[in-house]
């Protein structure tokens, strides 16, 4: 299975029935795939509406419909559209449960940083800083290191924040880590992957307990 | 009062220097017609606001490279790599906004109120220079209300009166925008012949000065 697949299908397993879910771009929106069985939620898109379905069948694209990505969207039966004040509201009002993002960086303080490369890069935030701040539970979906190898989980960021002190989860391909008690703690590991391999490829201080689950697949 | 006019009527009070605001999420609730024209009027050293820059030669990014904006205030332009020439060139200044405040202190404006203490960019690089306030425990940064000048809104069905209804993922920013402008002309895909049923209505007519039939776009632009 390949790396964003895997952590995909992890997140999935996080995910409660009836929770109220924002997926960001690209990595994230795939959790949607892997939804266990018996598990239905409902899919938030920032744009402006809640009820958001799969992508449209050919012939069914609608020009007035696309998800926060930009893409064909549809919507399911019991959503509803709303403005955008009304969709932040949502989010920062507390009715979102969970919110998946990638991230650049992310540090052993739940600081995030994933919307600019000063120099580099300057997307903008879209709707992330919000997102960050305002769900219930902000989980952080990215591969374990970047594409030189180098840790993307970080004693402390170095790109400017996104979000401060907000991860609460953080799924690679490798582990799962959680933030208990403002401490980074190993919870699982994936079957193929040792701890001590996890720690050397982790720059952030992780806490081990004597037991650490092993992924289930 | 019919509000329903014709396309140089209703862009005529646009001059330069304005602050239009222009609604849309990566161009679906966008005013394509209303932009194209305009930029045949030409104004400039606009200030826009838009959620984003849209792609290259589509929404309010046709307003950029015709050189009409000095100043872009939006969340988000990674999909508009020219915008990020001008960014790199320095030959347009680009305001980032989280998406959330941005709509937020769009809304503030148009309710006439003075701005909103938010938890977003709490503890960043984000709330420098701005005033913080701990409120039950958790940091919050203030945000300045704003207005605008001009609001180009698209909606699917407007009325005389310009009461207006938008249709699925194209509202938006749209009832936004328009109550947050001193003037704001809608472009609509149908305008009636009859009132729409007050029920429906999701602008009221009050915050619209004109309303343009996108049928006459076509042949009038």
């Amino acid at each position: 299975m390949d790396a964003k697949a895997a952590i995909a299908r992890r997140i999935a397993m996080e995910l409660h029935d009836g929770q109220l879910v924002n997926l960001g771009i690209g990595l994230p929106t795939m959790v949607a795939d892997y939804l266990p069985e018996g598990v239905e939620i409902l899919l938030q898109s920032e744009n402006g509406f809640v009820g958001l379905g799969p992508s449209p069948q050919e012939g069914e694209i609608d020009e007035d419909l696309i998800n926060a990505g930009a893409q064909s969207a549809t919507i399911l039966d019991g959503g509803c559209f709303f403005d955008s004040a009304t969709s932040f509201a949502i989010i920062r009002g507390g009715r979102l449960d969970v919110t998946v993002l990638g991230t650049l960086e992310v540090d052993e303080e739940g600081n995030i940083a994933n919307y600019i490369i000063p120099g580099k890069i300057v997307p903008g935030m879209g709707g992330a800083m919000d997102l960050c701040a305002g769900a219930q539970r902000v989980v952080v979906a990215t591969t374990h290191c970047d594409r030189r190898g180098n840790p993307k989980i970080l004693q402390r960021c170095r790109l400017p924040l996104t979000a401060r002190g907000e991860a609460d989860l953080i799924v690679t391909e490798l582990a799962v880590i959680e933030r208990q008690g403002g401490k980074l703690v190993l919870v699982e590991r994936a079957p193929e992957v040792s701890v001590e391999e996890i720690l050397q490829k982790t720059e952030a201080t992780l806490e081990v307990p004597s037991e650490v689950a092993v992924r289930s697949f | 009062m019919n509000k329903v006019r014709g396309m140089d009527d209703a862009l005529a009070p646009i001059c330069d220097g304005m602050r239009v605001m222009v609604a849309g999420f990566m161009t679906v609730g966008t005013p394509l017609g209303l932009i194209e024209a305009l930029t045949t009027r030409g104004p400039r050293h606009l200030t826009v606001v838009c959620s984003d820059a849209g792609t290259p030669g589509k929404g309010a990014g046709m307003l950029v490279d015709a050189n009409m904006v000095d100043t872009f205030i939006g969340s988000h332009v990674g999909l508009n790599p020219r915008i990020g020439e001008r960014m790199a060139a320095e030959t347009m200044n680009v305001h980032l906004v989280p998406q959330g405040t941005l709509a937020e202190r769009i809304r503030c404006a148009g309710a006439g109120l003075g701005g909103f203490f938010t938890p977003t960019g709490a503890g960043t690089e984000w709330a420098e220079g701005k005033e913080c306030r701990t409120i039950n425990g958790k940091s919050y940064v203030f945000e300045n209300p704003l207005p605008g000048d001009v609001a180009l809104i698209r909606a699917h069905r407007a009325d005389a009166s310009g009461n207006c209804i938008f249709r699925k993922s194209a509202r938006n920013f749209n009832p936004l925008m328009a109550m947050a402008c001193q003037y704001v002309v809608v472009e609509a895909d149908i305008v009636e012949e009859h009132p729409l049923d007050p029920d429906q209505v999701m602008l009221p007519g009050v915050f619209v000065d004109a309303v343009v039939h996108r049928k006459e776009m076509a042949h009038g632009c």
